[in-house]
């Protein structure tokens, strides 16, 4: 390990750092609002959720080095081809965990709320939503993990990030630039973890510690 | 004021156009890119600024680091887009203008991209072809002294054991051995063929490694290659007692480190600037800034700034 | 869409199926690599998750586990043991059992811990030992969520041998490397989708495997829920 490495290399660890921020929280939120409505249109209508569920499964098996490549055509060696695959598997993630969070309330409770004179629209939004919370930050907390760790693996096709530290550690033979990438990894992935595990307290005082 | 200097040069390497995170997706330091029909791993056309590119290998991205330095030292503005790939994947972009300059090896240059049937094996021969053959877009700088060429390099227990001095001696043991190198070598005029083709090797197999990196030495001593594509100013020759065999066909041309400059961004600030660092780039201070970056795994940044404040270019 | 065309002209490419580093071999090669580290995987993850379920105790490791291991960047744990051990055996065998054992631990922990009170207590009662509680009552209900750990990991070692092409292995991550070394889409492309048409493949034989291996009243209680 050699720290002079990492002090005089700072900015270029800092910002590799806030790309790889962004490779992976960008993908994390878009499919947080995709898969929403997906979500609520596959526990409404049944019939929708067991195709869903099986594209899903399939799309989530693509090795994402080979998603990357297939998107090419369309997107590039850029940014955005990173993004874009990692959206669809964090809609893969997120999907299924919302509707079994939305099919996780209770039945009285929505005869309460029936009762209550809440429409659909308000009942979903004011109770099944809010309940469904904890089921679906759990998505979503797998979903950023995921997408923070995977977006290294855009480095193959040039698109840059802490996984660069990674590559050009090989080329030089330079397990410090290696050990760096992969804690500040781990570290930024586990520090977005802490903040959903937050969000979801806060968002859910009702809940159980 | 070159720590600053280096630092930022440093931070530009592979953060290349990483810019800031609302970056749209030609920030990509492998290649701006957009899809094309004929094929979709090439590049978008040029912009504005002087774009310094860089092979994947740490030679070359110390080299365009020295570029970078020595062409902001004289007020220009630079974006670094170091690390892309092989000669194939960054000489279409910079055909098309989406890197300005990248600093090349003369030979593999002339072989790879512009004519892989040359025969030219002088430094001189090599230039004058590559003058003539260039697409209209490029232009090459003067070349440097220091060379770089690729050689075809074995243990020394593997020379003791066939008697190997030269690429010649290896004809009857070649169908016993396997041959390491980076992936494009199998393909490369100069590569896999050219060993066939000018010295009549058949190898036994060919093992994809890297750009004469880690895994080729390890893949060496290990013995899971046997002989294998390493470049000559490699530290690891020396330390690990490798033996490159002798070229007495010349089939790998002479390899200066040359300047590559897409025509319609270069001026005569440029030209002089880079033509200033290559006559002062000898083989043993290219070597010694290997060493510095590879074994001693030193900042590039640092490094270039050294070679340039010690020959008065900064 | 312009993938697939790429894609099919080179799978179709008699060529690439003759001869060293043919589509067959590379196949073969691929398999060998993610069935072995998956066994190895599994043989470890197995017992010790049933033994963590049994026992309850570690269970607060494999809970936390459950989310962290996806946080570990597979290209640079591959990197990191290349640059430390050279090219061995060992650099690729060692990530990706490492990679292939969280999700078959915490699946079959949760499976085994999540066996029903009352069905414990009835196979006491019925005067089974301990061995004969876990071997014939708690592994075979949790053998559902058992599968999917494997199945799990087995996609996930096809994805990772795909990126150990980077550090020298071969596979069919050999062809997008090597595609991309030398800028040519069609290999990229084609080793791209064999390595989707692999992995669906897998997804199938776990289907397969889940019919034929889970208990036919488990099975009948799963879909009358």
């Amino acid at each position: 390990m050699s720290w002079s490495w990492v002090s005089v290399n700072g900015s270029l660890i800092w910002q590799l750092t806030r790309q790889t921020a962004y490779l992976g929280v960008v993908p994390a939120l878009i499919g947080l609002a995709i898969s929403v409505p997906l979500g609520v249109t596959a526990a409404r209508w049944r019939w929708f959720s067991p195709p869903a569920l099986a594209a899903v499964n399939v799309i989530y098996a693509i090795p994402s080095l080979a998603l990357f490549i297939a998107l090419i055509p369309a997107l590039g060696l850029s940014d955005t081809n990173v993004i874009v695959a990692l959206t669809l598997f964090s809609l893969c993630i997120m999907v299924p965990n919302v509707i079994a969070g939305l099919r996780s309330v209770a039945e009285p409770v929505r005869q309460a709320a029936t009762a209550m004179g809440y429409g659909q629209l308000r009942q979903l939004v004011g109770v099944e939503l809010p309940l469904a919370t904890p089921v679906i930050i759990g998505g979503l907390r797998v979903a950023v993990v995921s997408s923070i760790s995977l977006a290294s693996v855009g480095q193959l096709i040039g698109v840059s990030s802490l996984g660069y530290l990674f590559i050009d550690g090989l080329q030089r033979s330079f397990p410090t630039e290696i050990y760096v990438g992969l804690v500040l990894i781990i570290v930024l992935a586990l520090a977005c973890d802490l903040v959903l595990v937050g969000a979801r307290r806060a968002l859910t005082p009702w809940a159980a510690r | 004021m070159h720590t600053r200097k280096g630092l930022a040069a440093v931070a530009a390497i592979a953060v290349a156009a990483l810019a800031a995170c609302s970056s749209s997706s030609s920030s990509s330091p492998a290649a701006s890119s957009s899809p094309s029909s004929s094929n979709p791993l090439a590049p978008s056309s040029a912009k504005g600024s002087v774009v310094v590119g860089s092979a994947n290998f740490p030679e070359d991205e110390l080299l365009a680091t020295i570029y970078i330095q020595a062409l902001q030292a004289k007020g220009i503005k630079v974006t670094p887009k170091l690390s892309i790939g092989a000669r194939e994947v960054y000489y279409p972009q910079i055909e098309k203008g989406a890197i300005s300059i990248i600093p090349e090896y003369n030979g593999a240059l002339l072989t790879t991209s512009v004519n892989p049937s040359s025969t030219a094996a002088t430094t001189a021969a090599v230039n004058a072809e590559l003058k003539a053959k260039l697409p209209s877009t490029l232009e090459i700088l003067n070349p440097a002294p220091a060379q770089d060429k690729d050689s075809v390099t074995v243990t020394q227990a593997t020379a003791a054991k066939y008697h190997l001095t030269s690429i010649s001696g290896l004809a009857p043991y070649a169908k016993v051995m396997v041959f390491g190198g980076p992936p494009e070598f199998k393909t490369r005029a100069d590569g896999l063929p050219g060993l066939q083709k000018v010295y009549g090797l058949t190898f036994k197999g060919f093992d994809p490694l890297d750009e004469s990196g880690p895994l080729t030495l390890s893949a060496l001593t290990s013995g899971k290659v046997q002989a294998a594509d390493v470049f000559t100013t490699t530290p690891y020759i020396a330390t690990s007692h490798l033996v490159s065999l002798a070229d007495p066909k010349a089939l790998f041309a002479a390899q200066n480190v040359i300047p590559l400059v897409y025509k319609p961004a270069a001026n005569a600030t440029i030209t002089d600037t880079l033509n200033a660092i290559s006559a002062k780039l000898t083989t043993a201070a290219l070597l010694a800034m290997d060493v510095a970056v590879i074994s001693q795994h030193q900042d590039y940044g640092t490094v270039a700034a050294g070679f340039l404040k010690a020959n008065g270019l900064s | 869409m312009s993938f697939f065309t790429f894609a099919w002209d080179w799978v179709t490419q008699a060529a690439n199926w003759h001869g060293p580093g043919s589509i067959p071999h590379q196949v073969l090669a691929h398999l060998g690599y993610s069935g072995l580290s998956l066994l190895v995987a599994a043989l470890i993850a197995i017992p010790l998750g049933i033994a963590i379920g049994h026992t309850g105790r570690g269970a607060v490791f494999v809970v936390n586990l459950a989310n962290a291991w996806r946080a570990i960047p597979t290209l640079g744990l591959l990197i990191l043991l290349a640059v430390l051990l050279g090219f061995s055996f060992v650099t690729w065998l060692v990530p990706l059992v490492v990679l292939a054992i969280p999700p078959i631990l915490v699946n079959t922990y949760e499976g085994v811990a999540g066996v029903d009170r009352g069905v414990k207590d009835a196979a006491l009662g019925a005067g089974m030992t301990g061995w004969q509680q876990v071997t014939r009552v708690e592994v075979p209900i949790a053998m559902p969520l058992i599968l999917v750990g494997l199945r799990t990991a087995a996609i996930f070692m096809v994805a990772t041998a795909t990126i150990a092409a980077y550090i020298g292995l071969g596979g069919l991550g050999r062809y997008i490397v090597d595609g991309l070394a030398s800028d040519q889409y069609g290999p990229v492309a084609g080793g791209a989708l064999l390595v989707i048409i692999l992995a669906v493949a897998v997804l199938a034989l776990f289907a397969g495997l889940s019919r034929l291996i889970i208990p036919a009243g488990l099975r009948r209680q799963g879909r009358s829920e």
